[in-house]
């Protein structure tokens, strides 16, 4: 399994001089599987630079949305793939209890948003509820579970060929956790995130700011790292960047972290352009 | 993946919120197993969560002896907790309970089912009051 950042920040892309080392893409991660299929997890901004990408041989790709928040799926409307006729794309996201998918990406995929229609595209475009248990794609077995952060989330965990990658870009770990991190049966995501060979995982905040935000649906950075070590993850790459912290507060923050005693996992900053193999 | 099962994460959030309510909540999964109750259920069930822990349901659907108003013992299938599970419906009961501090008391009960999305039962919720009308 071979895995790229495509965009790691949080909330609102963030471009600039002083965001440009980690990126201001919002969240998309590319994931290749052996015979070469195409997850994409997360529509965000960067999904844009992802979909030029794409070789014509993909016959099908598969974008799994952990939800409907516009930090997710604004790229949607700038994927090239969904401009080519015959191109077979399905996107997942979790299941609402009143709407279906193509009315709820229809909110944004629709004048006065955006000016195309969903059903104008021109793709052969397959939506579909992700289930809330394990599921295929391909070789890919996959796992969908909620998540605790404000409207239906989901993060995922996939696994190919005994590796495991697990996603949860947009995590309130603390929340729900009676007393987090003591009890890994109480905290939401554990499931997902046990034993895997990489975690990317929401470090949006410091302890500062997350007093000010409790309930917004993030984690901090300390939190992601107890819940790594818990859940007993091989790297962790943190996440879902706040857009007001720049490089130089992300490298301070990182430092930080990193000095943290006998982290029992590799500590690795998420990166724009960034690639892992599994 | 770890041998630790993760509670849903409905069942996480009632826990939270019943742990921040000023009335007594008791937390039961799809088999009758209590997972949780709050500090309020604590003072009326005679005992502290973390003294107890997660109990089956054989055990806390008679150890707190239920009874009718006639003092006749109610089996596990007539509380509204296993109502509430069982028929997946709200249930509701004027009950007496003997709380392992000794006391008997009158409590009114009022279960319903945790139903998650995609056709998921997460188990069921009760809250009771202490009644002391009688």
């Amino acid at each position: 399994m071979n895995i790229t950042l495509w965009g790691t920040r949080g909330s609102l892309a963030a471009p600039g001089p002083e965001t440009v080392r980690y990126g201001g893409n919002t969240a998309c991660v590319e994931v290749r599987g052996g015979d070469d299929s195409l997850l994409i997890l997360d529509a965000g901004t960067g999904i844009r630079r992802l979909g030029g990408t794409v070789e014509s041989e993909v016959r099908r790709i598969d974008v799994l949305l952990t939800h409907l928040h516009m930090d997710h799926i604004q790229g949607l409307g700038f994927f090239t793939p969904l401009d080519q006729p015959g191109r077979d794309v399905h996107i997942w996201a979790p299941p609402s209890t009143t709407l279906d998918l193509r009315r709820r990406l229809s909110r944004y995929l629709s004048p006065p948003l955006f000016p195309v229609r969903i059903r104008e595209l021109p793709c052969r475009l397959t939506l579909h509820d992700a289930p809330l248990e394990r599921f295929r794609i391909g070789r890919f077995e996959i796992e969908a579970s909620l998540v605790c952060h404000p409207g239906s989330t989901v993060g995922y965990r996939i696994g190919e060929d005994g590796t495991t990658l697990a996603y949860l870009p947009d995590h309130e770990l603390a929340l729900g956790a009676a007393s987090f991190p003591a009890e890994p049966d109480w905290t939401s995501g554990f499931e997902l995130a046990s034993g895997a060979d990489l975690l990317i995982h929401d470090a949006q905040y410091t302890e500062v700011e997350y007093r000010q935000r409790v309930g917004w649906g993030h984690s901090t950075i300390d939190q992601a790292l107890h819940f790594a070590a818990t859940a007993g993850v091989k790297r962790l790459v943190t996440f879902h960047h706040d857009p007001g912290h720049s490089d130089a507060m992300l490298d301070r923050l990182t430092e930080e972290a990193s000095r943290a005693c006998g982290l029992p996992f590799e500590l690795i900053p998420g990166t724009e352009g960034l690639g892992f193999e599994l | 993946m770890s041998a630790v099962a993760q509670k849903p994460l409905e069942i996480i959030l009632m826990r939270q919120l019943a742990s921040y309510l000023a009335m007594p909540i008791f937390l039961v999964d799809p088999r009758g197993d209590m997972l949780f109750y709050n500090e309020r259920a604590e003072a009326i069930l005679g005992t502290r969560y973390d003294e107890t822990g997660e109990m089956p349901l054989e055990e806390w659907s008679t150890v707190f002896a239920p009874t009718d108003e006639d003092g006749l013992p109610l089996p596990a299938r007539m509380l509204p907790l296993t109502i509430a599970l069982n028929e997946r419906r709200a249930s509701h009961r004027v009950l007496w309970i003997r709380g392992l501090d000794g006391v008997s008391r009158r409590i009114g009960v009022t279960a319903f089912p945790l139903e998650g999305q995609s056709g998921r039962h997460l188990g069921a919720v009760a809250i009771f009051w202490e009644d002391e009308t009688q």
